[in-house]
């Protein structure tokens, strides 16, 4: 360890649980944020009898809220089996929801300031908020202002004559700066770095195998709980081929051109993206004490953590890019190299998003010009990554990702350090709208 | 939830139903906390050569706050809850005659939902012919009994071996059971009781207080009921069931304070899970071993998965997981496994069940002297017809004679046999070992 890292006690992960994750408009059709997230902390209250129990904190959020969800945490907690005075709050990073709650939860642990807690998050396109347009949202409060019904009418009557403002406004994943959509900000990334349609293909087939054989393995029976009829994710495919992704037809990039101008071959498609998908995830945390008092099982510490930012406003970097600023900042402050990794955790938002991110740290130039590295940061050894799939499979329902991916990588080290005797590490990796990058460094307890 | 006929037969058409000699269930009374151990005052009686038994019953009674009675001269219009017969000192078929027809002359005024429980010995090597003709003689006695008493009252008896006095722990805990509201679908059985070294103060409000127990099969109907009866004496429950039950399982461990286990219990290492989420709780005391399936069909048609499937789960994953257990030398282990009355008489189109169901039986009472050396105890309970999810699935007229056949012409209740194992995985039941408990409201076949 660094001398940099002032000595705190260790925050330690117990175990996680989730709901299956379900595609868009599938199963959780009916089915609020609350609900999903409510239901993955009361299969973790069973999985590890926690009812009545008082914790520290509940931390977590949903990227699309509806307003009716302000305190979204804190009422799943009040619908829990947890102790109604256990506290909570709602957090916001994007796709990086559910691991800055990780990284929030545990460094209060780390300082003393609680023993336990939950990090996690929800999301659902299924139950997204539909917003009305600013007009008619403004005659609206300005009619409910209006002290008189004279005043009332007079506020609502240009609705009358703009039947337009009526038609409610859809929540849009692209970027507010530059209005492109993410998939089409990560093709000009997948562009940059010539990433070929094939070694896209590739992650995604290995995502959907590796998820299929964790699942058919029994790795998620301690990890997941079914939920309204769905007792497994429902978009992994264990029977696609490098055949069936081939076929499919680009999404994005569809009008790139080179700096000589000519057309470049589109590669993002639907099978080597993230599908938009409802779930909710949940993680216990707690200090060494709390856990060893309960006599509950340590998978794994909850190490460091480390979050970094990229302007891709104005074309320098791309929107997905802030991994790979962060990770050589994380491992560098704890004295590790890539070597040191048996488990790399880099969340699928799309296959090229992964292969961007080791192709930078391949890169001498890009580190040396972009990271300030001496060189290049290094290579990523295949074999060690996303080892039980990851979003191409899972799906993505942005703020329970984290979650997701955070209660996998404790397990796995936890079977590694078990099999081999020796410490086992994970690095986690979560890229974020806005131009975000969230990872940490799990180590096995 | 009562069937429909059981409430039609006792609403506004019970003089009718009489009238029409149609099958008679009575509403039985369940046990709920803090109400009478009984319905009213409780009769002794004993031949002569029982006498001393007889006073020490009626010690133990009295010590129990009921209202004793020695002699069966009721006052007009009274009722009695319970008539104990104690024969335990009878050495000849022709002692017991006064005693048995004194009971019989107080049937008439044995309240609904009364209880008439034997207490007797077991026949054993060596007995003289008459002495063992005295002890077999019972279980007929009772088993008859049983059918020919009505409204909801039961008749059992409890059988004492290896020389077990009448006041001993275990005895005096079975006769309460049979006594209790606890055992409202349990009839015409037989129980045989030995000694143990059970002592102490029993807490008969939380028999299991202080006890980790598991309870296999829990999502649902019977394996619920029995981690909610667990957990209601006293137990920390640790519930299990298969991975895709996941969601119905943490609603029941939740529900109970307890923990979920999602896991098949054919899994090799099913054991080692089992232990080690009893170990957060205090380690394991208690395992019940209820996941069960069944895949029927008639021999002719079985295919291989049918029927392979069925002994895996019922009964293989049962086996593996204690053998695991005796090699991990757990300590007081007390093994309760669901057996089934199809086991015992049959089943149509159920070989494969049956196999399995009677397997349980079997290697239960072999399983009893190697858990007995760590002072644990294996027993089974064998359900007859249950109302739950799966026996509601059986079509309606099936269903409808399937709940006539037993004496107490009802189907019973979950909570029937989760109070059943719930006594015989309690530390006073010690004395019970390598025994099958049937609560089937006295199936019509079978022994």
């Amino acid at each position: 360890m660094a001398s940099s890292i002032p000595t705190t006690r260790e925050a330690v992960i117990i175990g996680g649980n989730r709901i299956p994750f379900s595609r868009a408009g599938k199963k959780y059709v009916r089915t609020s944020n609350q609900d999903m997230f409510t239901a993955a902390l009361e299969g973790l209250v069973a999985r590890f009898g926690l009812q009545g129990e008082l914790l520290g904190e509940v931390v977590g959020g949903a990227v699309l809220k509806n307003s009716r969800n302000f305190n979204l945490i804190r009422e799943s907690v009040l619908g829990s089996s947890l102790a109604p005075a256990t506290p909570a709050y709602d957090l916001q990073q994007a796709c990086g929801t559910g691991l800055e709650a990780a990284i929030a939860v545990t460094n209060k642990i780390k300082l003393g300031q609680i023993e336990s807690a939950v990090a996690g998050g929800t999301d659902t396109i299924s139950d997204a908020p539909i917003a009305v347009g600013d007009n008619l949202r403004r005659a609206l409060l300005q009619a409910s202002h209006a002290r008189s019904t004279g005043d009332r009418i007079k506020a609502l009557l240009p609705v009358l004559g703009h039947p337009k403002w009526l038609a409610p406004e859809t929540p849009d994943t692209g970027e507010p700066r530059t209005g492109l959509s993410m998939g089409e900000h990560q093709a000009l990334t997948t562009a940059k770095w010539g990433i070929s349609r094939e070694a896209q293909d590739e992650i995604a087939l290995k995502s959907h195998q590796n998820l299929h054989r964790a699942w058919e393995e029994g790795f998620f029976d301690d990890l997941v709980t079914p939920f309204r009829g769905l007792s497994r994710d429902d978009n992994v495919r264990g029977d696609t081929s490098a055949e069936k992704l081939a076929k499919l037809k680009p999404v994005f990039g569809k009008s790139l051109t080179g700096d000589d101008g000519a057309p470049l071959p589109a590669t993002m498609t639907a099978g080597n993206s993230t599908p938009l998908t409802d779930g909710a995830s949940a993680v216990l945390f707690s200090s060494r004490d709390w856990a060893e008092e309960r006599d509950l099982p340590v998978l794994a510490k909850f190490v460091d953590a480390e979050t970094a930012g990229v302007d891709f406003v104005h074309g320098h970097e791309g929107l997905l890019m802030a991994p790979a600023a962060a990770v050589p900042r994380l491992l560098t402050r704890n004295g590790l190299t890539l070597e040191d990794i048996d488990f790399f955790e880099i969340h699928e938002a799309f296959a090229s998003t992964v292969l961007t991110t080791l192709a930078a740290w391949e890169d001498e130039d890009y580190c040396r010009d972009e990271l300030g590295l001496p060189g290049a940061f290094g290579k990523v050894d295949r074999s060690r990554l996303n080892v039980n799939g990851s979003s191409l499979a899972a799906g993505h329902p942005f703020a329970a990702t984290g979650g997701r991916i955070v209660a996998t990588a404790a397990k796995l080290v936890h079977a590694k350090a078990a099999e081999t005797g020796s410490p086992a590490r994970a690095l986690i990796s979560v890229c974020a709208a806005g131009g975000l990058g969230v990872t940490a460094l799990v180590e096995s307890a | 939830m009562t069937d429909s006929y059981t409430r039609f037969a006792n609403g506004g058409f019970k003089p009718l139903v009489k009238k029409l000699g149609l099958p008679q269930p009575a509403i039985l009374r369940r046990y709920k906390a803090g109400s009478p151990l009984t319905v009213g005052p409780v009769l002794v009686v004993s031949d002569d050569a029982s006498a001393a038994d007889g006073d020490a019953v009626a010690k133990v009674l009295a010590g129990w706050d009921l209202d004793v009675r020695r002699s069966a001269d009721l006052a007009e219009g009274e009722k009695l809850g319970a008539v104990v017969l104690v024969l335990s000192g009878a050495t000849h078929p022709e002692d017991v005659s006064a005693a048995v027809l004194t009971v019989g002359g107080t049937l008439r005024k044995l309240a609904g939902n009364g209880r008439v429980v034997a207490v007797s010995r077991a026949p054993e090597d060596g007995d003289a012919p008459a002495l063992a003709a005295t002890r077999a003689g019972v279980e007929g006695l009772v088993r008859s009994l049983g059918k020919e008493l009505r409204g909801g009252s039961t008749a059992n008896g409890v059988q004492l071996t290896d020389g077990a006095a009448v006041d001993s722990v275990s005895a005096v805990a079975t006769l309460r059971f049979f006594l209790s509201a606890k055992s409202a679908y349990v009839d015409g059985q037989i129980l045989p009781v030995g000694p143990s070294d059970a002592s102490g103060q029993i807490d008969w409000d939380q028999p299991l207080a202080g006890k980790v127990a598991v309870v296999t099969g829990a999502a649902r109907g019977i394996g619920a009921a029995i981690a909610r009866t667990m957990a209601r004496d006293g137990a920390k429950v640790v519930v299990v069931d298969v991975p895709p039950a996941g969601e119905a399982l943490s609603a029941v461990a939740n529900s109970v304070n307890g923990v979920a286990l999602q896991l098949d219990v054919t899994a090799d290492d099913a054991a080692d899970k089992i232990l080690a989420a009893a170990k957060p709780l205090g380690g394991l005391d208690i395992l019940v071993h209820n996941a069960g399936i069944t895949r029927d069909k008639l021999l002719a048609n079985m295919k291989a998965d049918r029927w392979d499937s069925v002994i895996a789960v019922n009964l293989a994953s049962q086996l593996r997981i204690n053998e695991r257990l005796l090699e991990a030398g757990v300590e007081g282990l007390r093994i309760v496994s669901l057996a089934s009355t199809s086991g015992i008489a049959g089943n149509k189109g159920q070989t494969n069940y049956g196999y399995s169901k009677a397997g349980v039986i079997g290697h239960t009472a072999a399983t009893a002297p190697l858990v007995a050396a760590a002072g644990g105890t294996a027993n089974a309970v064998a359900p007859g017809f249950i109302e739950t999810e799966m026996t509601a699935r059986i079509p309606f007229a099936t269903r409808s004679v399937a709940r006539m056949l037993p004496s107490l012409a009802q189907g019973g209740e979950p909570v029937d046999i989760a109070e059943a194992i719930c006594f015989l995985a309690s530390d006073p039941a010690a004395g019970v070992n390598g025994r099958t408990l049937r609560v089937c409201g006295q199936h019509l076949v079978g022994k």
